[in-house]
């Protein structure tokens, strides 16, 4: 009951005028930074952070926060328009949404992407309100062998079923481990495949390769196929909204899933990239129509949004609670946090009511706001596909650089964009599956990381991923997404011969 | 805070000027770059954003002061960058440990001396921290119970590999002829959670990293790696404060270590540029923000420039080759 | 990958076959480079090119069953004709000076030449609506990026020359 009327303190001064219009500015912010590519919500909070310094912290937290809720409504909008995610965990949205957009439905995806979104945000909310204390001394049980078993899960959960040939996928899977060792290895702080060339100190940015083999490839595509997109019939009017609407509650359970799966990986903290891959490929194996994922399915749009929506708010939970970022942009809120006086950790909720509850009564008002501003744009997001071609591409084609080059301020990474877009072009048309290249590219190195810190701390025996029940579980599951195929098929086998 | 003494510098620009008289004060025509070599949200990360919103809220500079990271190879990406601008006297880079620790264990060309040195803002200090259920209280109970367990089988986390965190990790083991299993994370703050959840034994955290669970009663500190206790005397957790830690060496546990928060410019940088900096900071730190973030993450604010400061710094990379060279985590190459 | 025998351009088979050698090239480039860091298991777990070693001999190997399955194929369908491809290389080759001269004359000037470029010749415009697109863009961008998010993007000499 104190949860209850903490928050309604809370509301009372989210709803301050001052905080309202800060939360706008920040959704509208948020949306803008979400929209151009590389201008991530990292990046995009760690700029305006300064700015927020002569706010007092609960307003500035609004606003911030408000610009992490934007970015995550905003990664969707050109994944979906022109197959290029904005934000790493609108990739998945890519995957469906981008089809939806091309057979004349981009408002259908974009709604869809919408209002899924602010249903998984509000989900995780909830749960935050009701259940913080609990669930933030679930994170601490997540040691570097219970991290390595969510990864592996995210990643078994993605791959296994896929309709391309087997060895074209592991090729595909492999160039993106590969591609994501390279760099400095974090265990033995040894730069390695990086054959002196300072340019890859960074290693390959994950964005980058994304910006390259889907926006880029996809231009080349057009190309090939003459000077179009398809997408130009699309209906724009907000009646579009709430038709979509009239659908969406009959994919109940995969946005329940959904939720479930975005909080779990918020929390734990493996963050909204892993969840919303994850999310995806277990729609595809549960969902009725799962086998059409992949041309255009709204349920294929729903997943990934409703978990990456549901992490990205959870993540602020181990924040808040432990100091632990869940997420890059949780990472740079952090540092906020530090900068205004305010220590996160258990004390917070104890000594800075004001604010803790100021900040979540502005999630669930923040997010709200959020759904309205996008919604209301969603008849002129999709009337940029009226664009003709031949202006829109090269608009893309420097927003696409522009992107690149602010990951890491490198003119070289702009190169590299160019060469990802032909090889995205050359492997699509060859048929590699590229979504495995992408998501190994994210998981990689963390992966990698922490399978060897967990060897680190059992001197080398293996035996460290089943040494508890926690981990025990979370890679039994794993396993049995990696078989599912060959699982459901016994079963079904098993039942026809019973029968 | 202790005084500077060391304000000769203006007067011997005033002479080395002799020859340009009537020379007008340098100041920056364009944005200033203001380079850091690690992630957003880091230590090093949240000093210069911190310094960005102080410069802009008090009006410090006429043009804009830009964070950019440049994180790439443990920071050498950052120092690169700045060691190929030289003569852009916009750019400004704050350093940390990885100023010396990236180029001896990575071999990428590159040596502080390569840069114009501009002042040292403070010192980051390192405490030995451990969970707050263990039933040691001091160093010595701990130092016991380290000798009593099986070698390797304690874990030390810390952040990165052969960087500060280990080199102290390796001290230590040298301190008390023992060993650890060194288990690098990616930054302070995971650190110190993962030794909330026992999935590490001890951590040799910054203050600012690990506040936060000391204040929840999660962890204990034991000892400071500092030659006199650190300076803020408020309390914290349990009546205790950032004072009250010993320091490793009175408790028998022979190791010193302070991370540099420096600022380095462009090389070929002239003494008019230098100064311009120099001016710019003294502005920073007497603001009331700055106060207040030094006390938050108990920095020493100990403030050095020119020789002195070209000096302090030397002599850190003589100890951090020395330290890193008995490790072995020099390059190869090297 | 040059067209044998069919006339309106590659076939789809040599594509096939060259992109499985290329990404055996990229494989075996991969392996050295792990070599190089060491790929055995050391005192603390496996060592820096322990994880990349395995994942470039995994590489190569299926890249040696993808351009199996490339030779045996006898299919003679086209990979594109001449005229799509002469079509994708006329946005790649521009695209390329674009990246390429970045560098040196600066983001903005290259922008606006390389979309006037493309609207010009590949869309057939005005020259009024070109120069507004061409201009407008960059302009917007040095708005909002420099001004106002306070991210500086690669200048040339004409910046520096305008002192922006």
């Amino acid at each position: 009951m104190e949860e209850l009327a903490n928050l309604f303190h809370g509301f009372a001064v989210a709803l301050q005028p001052y905080n309202m219009m800060l939360m706008l500015v920040g959704i509208m912010l948020g949306v803008i930074i979400g929209v151009l590519p590389g201008l991530g919500g990292a990046n995009g909070v760690a700029i305006l952070l300064p700015l927020t310094f002569s706010m007092p912290p609960t307003s500035a937290i609004i606003m911030l926060s408000c610009i992490y809720w934007g970015a995550l409504f905003g990664g969707a909008i050109t994944s979906i328009l022109f197959n290029i995610p904005g934000e790493p965990w609108s990739v998945a949205t890519t995957f469906d949404g981008y089809p939806m957009a091309q057979q004349g439905k981009p408002g259908e995806a974009l709604t869809a992407a919408f209002t899924s979104s602010f249903v998984g945000a509000l989900f995780a909310v909830v749960m935050i309100t009701l259940v913080a204390p609990l669930v933030a001394g679930f994170a601490l049980r997540f040691g570097p062998a219970e991290k390595f078993a969510v990864y592996f899960l995210a990643f078994c959960s993605f791959v296994g079923l896929s309709k391309e040939p087997p060895f074209k996928t592991i090729a595909a899977m492999m160039i993106g481990f590969a591609l994501a060792a390279v760099g400095l290895d974090s265990i033995t702080g040894q730069l390695r495949l990086t054959f002196g060339v300072t340019e890859l100190l960074n290693g390959f940015d994950f964005l980058i390769a994304v910006i390259g083999l889907f926006g880029i490839g996809e231009i080349l595509l057009t190309m090939e196929e003459g000077l179009s997109f398809r997408g130009g019939q699309a209906r724009i009017n907000l009646r579009v909204v709430l038709q979509t609407w009239k659908e969406l509650p009959a994919y109940w359970i995969t946005s329940l899933r959904s939720c479930l799966i975005g909080c779990w990986m918020g929390i734990t903290p493996a963050g909204a990239t892993p969840a919303s891959f994850m999310s995806y490929g277990i729609a595809k194996r549960l969902a009725k129509r799962g086998g059409n994922f992949g041309n255009g399915e709204i349920e294929g749009v729903i997943a990934p949004e409703t978990a990456a929506h549901a992490a990205g708010t959870s993540a602020l939970l181990p924040m808040l609670s432990l100091g632990v970022p869940g997420s890059p942009t949780a990472a740079v809120l952090l540092g906020g946090l530090l900068i205004w006086g305010l220590q996160p950790g258990p004390m917070l909720f104890v000594e800075q009511k004001e604010f803790v509850w100021g900040l979540i009564a502005s999630m669930y008002l923040g997010n709200l706001a959020g759904l309205l501003v996008v919604l209301t744009c969603v008849p002129i997001f999709a009337a940029i596909l009226r664009v003709p071609f031949s202006i829109i591409a090269p608009l893309i084609l420097v927003l696409c650089a522009i992107g690149a080059y602010s990951v890491h301020n490198s003119t070289f990474d702009v190169m590299l964009m160019l060469v990802f877009g032909v090889l995205g072009y050359l492997l699509k048309k060859c048929n590699y599956p590229l979504a495995p290249l992408v998501l190994a590219i994210v998981l990689g190195d963390k992966a990698e990381e922490a399978f060897r810190q967990s060897l680190l701390g059992s001197q080398g025996s293996l035996g460290v991923f089943f040494s508890n029940g926690l981990v025990s579980s979370i890679m039994v599951l794993g396993l049995v997404a990696l078989f599912w195929s060959a699982i459901a098929e016994g079963y079904s086998r098993l039942r026809t011969a019973v029968a | 805070m202790k005084p500077f003494i060391h304000v000769a510098l203006a007067t011997a620009t005033a002479l080395c000027a002799g020859g340009i008289e009537a020379r007008a004060a340098w100041e920056p025509v364009r944005p200033v770059e203001f380079i850091v070599p690690a992630g957003t949200g880091g230590g090093a990360d949240q000093m210069a954003r911190t310094i960005q919103g102080i410069v802009t809220k008090h009006n410090l500079m006429k043009q804009p002061l830009v964070v950019i990271n440049k994180a790439g190879g443990a920071g050498g990406e950052g120092f690169l960058d700045v060691k190929a601008s030289s003569g852009n006297p916009h750019k400004i880079v704050i350093t940390l440990s990885n100023l010396f620790t990236t180029p001896l264990a990575t071999g990428i060309p590159f040596n502080w001396k390569d840069l114009t040195p501009v002042a040292m803002l403070a010192l980051d200090e390192f405490v030995l921290w451990v969970n707050a259920e263990k039933p040691y209280t001091n160093v010595k109970e701990y130092v016991d119970a380290i000798k009593k367990a099986p070698t390797g089988t304690l874990k030390m986390g810390g952040t990165g590999s052969k960087q500060e965190d280990q080199i102290i990790t390796v001290a230590i083991e040298k301190a008390i002829a023992t060993k650890f299993t060194y288990i690098p994370y990616k930054g302070g703050g995971e650190v110190a959670v993962q030794l909330v959840g026992n999935h590490v034994d001890s951590t040799v955290n910054n203050p600012i990293e690990a506040v936060a669970q000391w204040r929840g009663g999660k962890l204990r500190p034991l000892c400071v790696f500092d030659a006199q206790p650190m300076a803020y005397s408020e309390p914290i957790a349990e009546g205790k404060s950032w004072k009250d830690i010993p320091t490793c060496k009175s408790q028998g546990l022979e190791m010193e270590y302070l991370m540099l928060r420096g600022i380095f410019m462009s090389p070929r940088a002239s003494k008019d540029q230098v100064e311009y900096y120099i001016e710019l900071f003294k502005k920073v730190r007497a603001t009331p923000e700055w106060q207040d973030f030094m006390k938050s993450g108990a920095f020493n604010t100990t403030f050095l420039t020119g020789p002195d400061y070209a000096k302090w710094v030397e002599a850190e990379e003589k100890r951090h080759e020395a330290l890193m060279k008995d490790a072995g985590f020099l390059a190869p190459a090297n | 990958m040059t067209a044998h025998g069919s006339d309106g351009g590659p076939t789809h088979k040599a594509v096939e076959r060259g992109t499985a050698l290329l990404i055996a090239v990229f494989g075996l480039i991969v392996i050295v480079g792990s070599l190089k860091a060491g790929i055995n298991w050391g005192a603390e777990g496996p060592r820096a090119g322990f994880f990349p070693f395995y994942v470039g001999v995994s590489i190569v190997a299926a890249s040696a069953i993808n351009l199996w399955n490339a030779l045996r194929d006898h299919d003679d369908r086209l990979f594109a004709e001449w005229g799509q491809l002469r079509q994708v290389m006329s946005v790649v080759v521009p695209t390329a000076i674009y990246v390429g001269s970045m560098p040196f004359v600066g983001l903005y000037v290259a922008s606006i030449v390389f979309i006037g470029w493309f609207m010009r010749w590949l869309g057939g415009y005005r020259w009024l609506t070109v120069f507004a697109v061409a201009l407008g863009m960059p302009i917007v961008t040095y708005l909002v990026f420099e001004r106002w998010f306070l991210v500086p993007l690669p200048k040339g000499p004409v910046e520096e020359w305008l002192g922006l």
